[in-house]
């Protein structure tokens, strides 16, 4: 379980309050305005910002000592997931072992998860050679060979059309489903929230509410998230 | 802001290691000499007039730089023509040229017999001489013309071109374009302009050592250079040493005073369109400025070139193995520039703001006004009692040279590893790369450019310099500038062409090599 206890963090008049609790293996949009604090929200499970106050607990344990690459965590960015200098199969194994010095077992591991997304016999490719469909596909079979129970998605694959877009939404949902892994995914569309997560946390002006159920926090928005809405 | 608390990492101990070196070379050297120099001595008339010297020329170079690059970037700012982006990339190149190859090319035009005075005599005019002051001045300004230019045709670049459309829909002539687009831009950029040009000129030293000299021009560096060399008194050249870190200090306080503008370089290629300097006579001065400058740069090159070439193949062994010293110091100081550089660079992005990080930048551009001749003769004290400095001489240079071309190179590494952190850092952190991995597989291939390119400024610049080789070698380790200064001194004009030739044409394909190594299959 994912806890946020009574998380604080003021930067110069801006502040965010979060205390709440996920689910293991829940599927948890975040959604809200930009500027409102999603992506700092996701920051601070990260760990790539520390809270004033108030602790990240993850199945009890704080998080605080721990630095980003040792959390229990996996990240897809908007952008910039994939370093361009490295072929498809080296950005896939920064996943297994960040120095890459893979044996024999890991780079048949590399292969298996490339295979997995469906990118059988394109490792040996820079990103450039690839579209950005593929490119998204390499992200996840990172994320794949990683696997941590967390998997954070800040506004993913933003680049991408809407099919292709919800077409790599249902693959990491699939992916999620498989490892068991808990998803936290910051939209700014309410359509994804519908589309992929059983819950959604709303983020307005700095206040994280705590995760309630999708469909009738759609149905039956509040005044705030009505407004966002329109 | 509550940035994740991070523990001194390898790369900032790395940087603090190098940056307490760079502090070691530039300040503990002066501390050095002081600590030798016996009795205080008082500053002689010759030495202040050494000081009036130097401040004179440096500002007088700057001054003339600076007031002929404004018509020559106008001109280029306004003209498309063929040749423009081959002119354009010319005026780079005074940087990487050896001062030693320049000031030959100039006396070919400018000397004795040179082009201009036989010229004058058809004329029946007295000729005129290259030494002192003007020729100082004008060596200066060979060097320095190059880069007013470029700094000016940035700011008028940085003018948008629909500034220019609309001037011209409210009828704008030249006059009224100058008066509110121009002067304005002018007045921002030519204190910076200046300011760069004046420090540089105020530690030149290869220049007054082959136009200057004697009592009437004389620089700090040379003073300094002659007090150590041939007197060995120390302690005049302890105090002088101070006198030009009072300058240096000087030229830091004017630096920060004045905002010295950036090298970019980017970008330069494009013409907007204009519509106001259509008249001939706005044409015909701007293609007279054009070919002006242009002479002025290609002349003594091309005086270089077409003297070398025939005494080539004649070349004494003793240039031949000068070369190749030369060439081994320039590569081992490109390296080792990287190796300072780059620990110098990580430590200074991790930082970020915040007084340690300001302490960083600092130190790294400390050396632009450093002295490579106090750095020398106070590296000369040091090991002096410990082993034969003479023997040390081309590591020494090497190290000095590396320290030399060190602000260039922070200059542009620093900026493109910010960039690489800035898009790429927070993914290598949330895969846990740190330490050697991160360099191995985030700093190194991301800043494969720029890394070839200040390696081989660093190897150029290292290649051509005619300084603290001048303190320590003796006639069995010149390097090749310092084999071509004996030649010119000894009047041996030929074999210094063929030499002169040979050096420009290393120092060019140094950097050549480098650059192309840093941009290789792209690798994107």
């Amino acid at each position: 379980m994912l806890r946020l206890e009574a998380l604080h963090l003021t930067q110069g008049d801006y502040t965010l309050t979060a205390d709440l609790s996920i689910e293991s293996g829940a599927r948890v949009a975040v959604i809200g305005p930009s500027g409102a604090g999603k992506s700092t929200l996701l920051d601070l499970i990260a760990g790539f910002q520390m809270p004033d106050s108030g602790r990240v607990l993850w199945n009890g344990q704080d998080l605080a000592p721990i630095p980003p690459g040792a959390r229990p965590v996996s990240l897809i960015f908007q952008d910039n997931n994939l370093f361009p200098h490295l072929t498809v199969a080296q950005n896939v194994g920064l996943g297994l072992r960040p120095d890459l010095k893979l044996d024999a077992a890991a780079k048949k591991a590399v292969l298996r998860s490339l295979e997995r997304v469906g990118l059988a016999g394109l490792g040996g490719r820079k990103p450039a050679q690839l579209s950005g469909g593929q490119r998204g596909r390499v992200a996840l079979a990172r994320v794949l060979l990683r696997a941590r129970p967390l998997l954070l998605l800040d506004e993913p694959f933003a680049a991408l059309g809407p099919a292709l877009r919800s077409e790599m939404l249902m693959l990491v949902g699939d992916l999620a489903a498989e490892t068991g892994a808990t998803m936290l995914m910051v939209s700014h569309d309410p359509r994804d929230a519908a589309a992929m997560a059983d819950q959604t946390i709303t983020v307005f002006g700095g206040r994280v509410d705590p995760p309630r159920d999708t469909a009738t926090l759609l149905s039956d928005p509040p005044p705030a998230l009505r407004g966002y809405l329109g | 802001m509550a940035q994740r608390a991070q523990p001194l990492g390898a790369g900032i101990r790395a940087g603090a290691v190098v940056a307490a070196l760079v502090l070691l070379l530039t300040l503990g050297t002066l501390g050095a000499v002081f600590a030798r120099a016996e009795g205080v001595v008082a500053l002689g008339p010759g030495d202040w007039a050494a000081l009036r010297f130097t401040l004179v020329q440096a500002t007088l170079s700057a001054a003339f730089s600076v007031v002929l690059a404004i018509p020559v970037a106008r001109a280029l700012a306004r003209r498309a023509f063929f040749g423009r982006s081959a002119l354009v990339t010319l005026l780079g190149a005074p940087f990487i040229l050896p001062v030693i190859v320049a000031i030959l090319g100039l006396l070919a035009v400018f000397g004795r017999n040179g082009l201009l005075n036989q010229g004058l005599q058809i004329l029946g005019v007295a000729p005129l001489s290259i030494y002192g002051l003007q020729g100082v001045v004008l060596a200066h300004v060979f060097f320095n013309l190059p880069l007013a230019t470029r700094l000016i045709l940035q700011g008028w670049q940085s003018i948008p071109a629909e500034r220019f459309r609309l001037a011209a829909s409210l009828g704008f002539g030249a006059r009224d374009v100058n008066r509110w687009l121009e002067r304005p831009m002018l007045r921002t950029v030519l204190p910076g302009a200046f300011v760069v040009i004046f420090v540089v000129c105020l530690t030149s030293f290869a220049v007054a050592l082959t136009l200057g000299g004697g009592p009437g021009a004389t620089t700090v560096e040379l003073a300094i250079y002659q007090a150590f060399r041939f007197e060995f008194d120390l302690g005049r050249a302890a105090l002088l040493s101070l006198v030009q870190f009072a300058l240096s200090a000087l030229a830091a306080v004017l630096a920060v005073w004045v905002a010295v503008p950036a090298f970019g370089g980017a970008g330069l290629d494009r013409v907007p369109q204009r519509w106001d300097a259509g008249g001939l006579a706005c044409r015909s001065a701007d293609t007279l400025w054009i070919t002006l400058a242009a002479l002025f740069l290609i002349l003594p090159l091309w005086m270089v070139v077409a003297r070398g070439l025939p005494a080539i193949p004649q070349l004494p062994t003793s240039v031949l193995t000068a070369a190749i010293r030369s060439l081994l110091v320039a590569v081992s100081s490109a390296f080792l520039m990287l190796g300072l550089a780059l620990p110098l660079a990580i430590a200074r992005v991790q930082l970020g703001r915040g007084p340690a990080g300001a302490a960083l930048e600092v130190t790294g551009a400390l050396s632009i006004a450093a002295s490579p001749l106090v750095i020398g003769t106070g590296l000369f004290i040091v090991i002096f009692p410990l082993t034969d400095p003479v023997a040390l001489a081309l590591p020494v240079t090497a190290l000095v040279n590396a320290v030399m071309s060190l602000p260039f190179a922070m200059r542009v590494l620093v900026p493109a590893l910010r960039e690489a952190e800035a898009a790429y850092g927070r993914l290598a952190d949330s895969l846990g790369m740190s330490g050697l991995a991160r360099l191995r597989l985030l700093v190194l291939p991301r800043l494969r450019r720029p890394i070839g390119f200040a390696t081989g400024l660093a190897a150029a610049l290292s290649m051509g310099d005619l300084g603290v080789i001048a303190l320590f070698a003796d006639p069995a380790q010149a390097t090749l500038p310092l084999q071509l200064y004996r030649l010119m001194a000894a009047y041996q004009m030929d074999q210094a062409a063929g030499a002169a030739l040979l050096l420009l044409a290393l120092s060019l394909l140094l950097f050549w090599i480098f650059d192309r190594g840093g941009r290789g299959h792209a690798a994107t």
